[in-house]
């Protein structure tokens, strides 16, 4: 008896199609990349139950498991569920049917780097602003993808995202404190802008050349640097792979709050659903920036955003990337 | 000598009143102000209330800043006079340490107050202000080895505290604050006890003369390479009293400006430099031998006690995981013929 499957409900569902005509694999998701290892032993138990005992781990720090018969999903959607529950419910994600799998798989995983649970550079956790935000944007349907890293220098790769989010702090100067070193200096000019520099014995900062990554901090002997309470992001936007036009996420929003961040993201998806041409079987946010400009998008993202006074805006932004078409410089040696 | 003892709430009372006479300084926590995002810095600072005083972390930071500032102003200056700054506050300070700290502190008098038989009036003026309160100190932190520096017990205190749960002791060794802290507390009999055993021991060098093979012995070469020249070993240090001299001149001025005197530290770049582009100690092994017989052999040469007090806190902040302590032992066993390994 052939298979009658509604393909888009079992996509929906976190399946997918595989080359293996009758087979499946299903997607899990781990917001934020960080899971403990009894759910990690369940994951494999489901590998080695209704796959082949293969594991593949996404680039989005997902588990993928392959060789999965189409007719054993509810199984494995029932086995799923104490994953879902620790993974999403506890972080206030709000699923229906729990019993029932994962609910959509627009939104994809959102990843982070290892962030300050463990890493000296990151400026939050980034794993749980993840699970915070997975609340607010999971489940949805439209493909969107969101990265979240802890310092600028950007392990996750948050400038290839829809959405790269990079934690980053502002840093305060204790100028009685300060010995005149110069610790600060030698690594803002070595590593990264060259935003501080001596003024006699004591440090200045350049304020719009400091992108908030924390080596001044890090360096500091005699913590005359500290970070600036409350926590920080630069908002990176659409950025992407692709077959069309790759191109680098580029910065819409600096220096703004977690609720900023939050409410652009949650936002955008009203955006997309009002401007997304219906007629494709899917549209990246990316191309539909690209249609409409990011005037319109801007707008539309920022409504009812109160900005946190140390925010900064980008004024019209121009993604570097390259049109795959264009082969002009692509010859053949002679 | 009396003791007295108080509930929390009792002692809070005392504390407060104190403040209506003293500025009361301890160890207060900076929550989101460490090195790392998250992490707190705890460093000795005014305290608002007796709940601001952190008990449960050794500070990061030494109470020297009280008597010796990271930057001090010594004096101003124009064409043709100079004059001292006041201190913007001259009060009286009760400052709440452990007993480490009070011995580091001594040891900041000898070389402040009696080296080169001038007593330095920048730092009296601060020093004349501060009594010390004894925290009473039974149990070590991490890197503590202040029983094996002798630093562990001291008399030189006003007051002895002991905070235990959600109870206060005190013992009044100076009459003065009798009044106050009788007032509120019931007799008793309390007498501070001191930590006497360290998980870190350190075996100091038994020499008289320190061997001159060992200037140049290799066991100082691993730190060329170890040592990145942070200076957190000489900034977090009790005993640390080395300074630059800085002038500055005000805006556009050619003529009227200051001279101030910034922490330096044997660790750091440039300590050693001198005019002709001269420098001593370029290598960092150089200068942690520089260091080690400081704290721990030409101190005592001059003033009878090694000038380390075992605090630990120069382990407690190198990055690179240096241990100073692991670095006596290594250079006793060498005086002794050991392995310097």
């Amino acid at each position: 008896m052939s298979l009658d499957l509604n393909r888009k409900t079992v996509t929906k569902n976190a399946f997918r199609i595989t080359k293996r005509r009758n087979y499946t694999a299903i997607r899990i998701r781990v917001p934020g990349g960080h899971l403990n290892a009894s759910q990690i032993a369940r994951i494999a138990k489901i590998a080695e139950q209704f796959g082949d005992g293969n594991l593949h781990i996404t680039t989005r720090q997902g588990f993928e498991i392959p060789n999965i018969p189409f007719a054993k999903m509810a199984e494995v959607n029932a086995a799923l569920r104490p994953l879902i529950e620790e993974l999403e419910l506890e972080h206030g994600v709000k699923i229906d049917n729990p019993a029932a799998g994962y609910p959509a798989a627009g939104m994809r995983n959102i990843s982070a780097c290892i962030g300050n649970r463990t890493c000296p550079f990151a400026n939050t956790d980034t794993t749980g602003l993840a699970q915070r935000i997975e609340a607010v944007v999971y489940p949805h349907d439209f493909h969107t993808k969101i990265a979240i890293t802890g310092c600028p220098n950007d392990c996750i790769k948050a400038h290839m995202q829809d959405f790269g989010i990079i934690a980053i702090c502002i840093p305060e100067y204790d100028y009685d404190q300060c010995i005149g070193c110069e610790a600060c200096v030698k690594a803002c000019q070595r590593k990264v802008t060259g935003a501080l520099d001596m003024n006699g014995s004591k440090v200045v900062r350049d304020e719009r050349r400091c992108i908030g990554c924390g080596e001044c901090v890090l360096a500091c002997p005699i913590s005359a640097w500290t970070r600036k309470p409350g926590k920080y992001y630069r908002l990176l936007v659409m950025g992407r792979t692709g077959k069309k036009n790759p191109r680098l996420a580029m910065p819409f929003l600096d220096r703004v709050n977690e609720e900023v961040v939050t409410k652009v993201i949650a936002n955008t998806m009203a955006y997309v659903d009002r401007y997304i041409l219906r007629c494709l079987p899917k549209e990246h946010i990316g191309y539909i920036v690209d249609r409409t400009g990011f005037n319109v998008f801007r707008d539309e993202v920022l409504q009812g955003v109160v900005l946190n006074p140390e925010a900064r805006m980008a004024k019209t932004i121009q993604w570097p990337g390259y049109n795959t078409l264009n082969d002009a410089n692509l010859k053949t040696p002679k | 000598m009396s003791a007295y003892d108080y509930s929390r709430e009792e002692f809070a009372a005392v504390f407060a009143e104190l403040q209506k006479t003293y500025q009361i300084y301890g160890p207060k926590r900076f929550v989101g102000r460490g090195r790392f995002s998250d992490t707190d810095l705890v460093r000795y600072a005014p305290l608002a209330s007796l709940d601001e005083l952190e008990l449960a972390e050794k500070s990061s930071l030494s109470p020297k800043s009280l008597v010796f500032p990271a930057d001090e102003t010594i004096f101003h200056f124009n064409d043709h006079e100079f004059s001292q700054p006041q201190l913007k506050e001259n009060g009286e300070i009760i400052v709440l340490l452990r007993p480490c700290d009070i011995n580091g502190i001594a040891r900041l008098d000898k070389m402040f107050l009696e080296n080169g038989g001038q007593a330095d009036p920048y730092y009296q003026r601060r020093r004349q202000r501060l009594h010390f309160f004894m925290i009473e100190c039974r149990e070590s932190f991490e890197n503590c080895f202040c029983v094996s520096m002798k630093s562990n017990t001291t008399d030189n205190y006003e007051v002895a505290l002991r905070f235990a749960g959600d109870r206060v002791a005190a013992q009044i060794k100076d009459q003065r604050y009798e009044g106050l802290f009788g007032q509120k507390g019931r007799a008793g009999s309390f007498s501070p006890e001191f930590v006497s055993e360290n998980d870190k021991q350190v075996e100091l060098p038994t020499v008289e003369t320190m061997p001159a093979e060992m200037f140049n012995h290799k066991m100082w070469e691993e730190y060329d390479s170890r040592c990145i020249a942070c200076g957190r070993c000489n900034t977090s240090c009790v005993t640390c009293s080395c300074f630059s001299t800085v002038d500055l001149f005000y805006a556009d001025s050619r003529q009227c400006g200051e001279r101030r005197r910034v922490w330096d530290g044997c660790h750091l770049d440039g300590f050693s430099d001198m005019a002709g582009g001269h420098s001593f100690r370029k290598n960092k092994g150089e200068r942690m031998r520089f260091k080690a017989f400081h704290k721990i052999y030409d101190f005592r040469k001059r003033f009878g006690f090694d000038m380390c007090v075992g605090c630990g806190r120069c382990d407690d902040v190198c990055p690179e995981y240096i241990s100073f302590s692991s670095c006596i032992n290594k250079l006793s066993r060498t005086l002794k013929g050991g392995s310097d390994k």
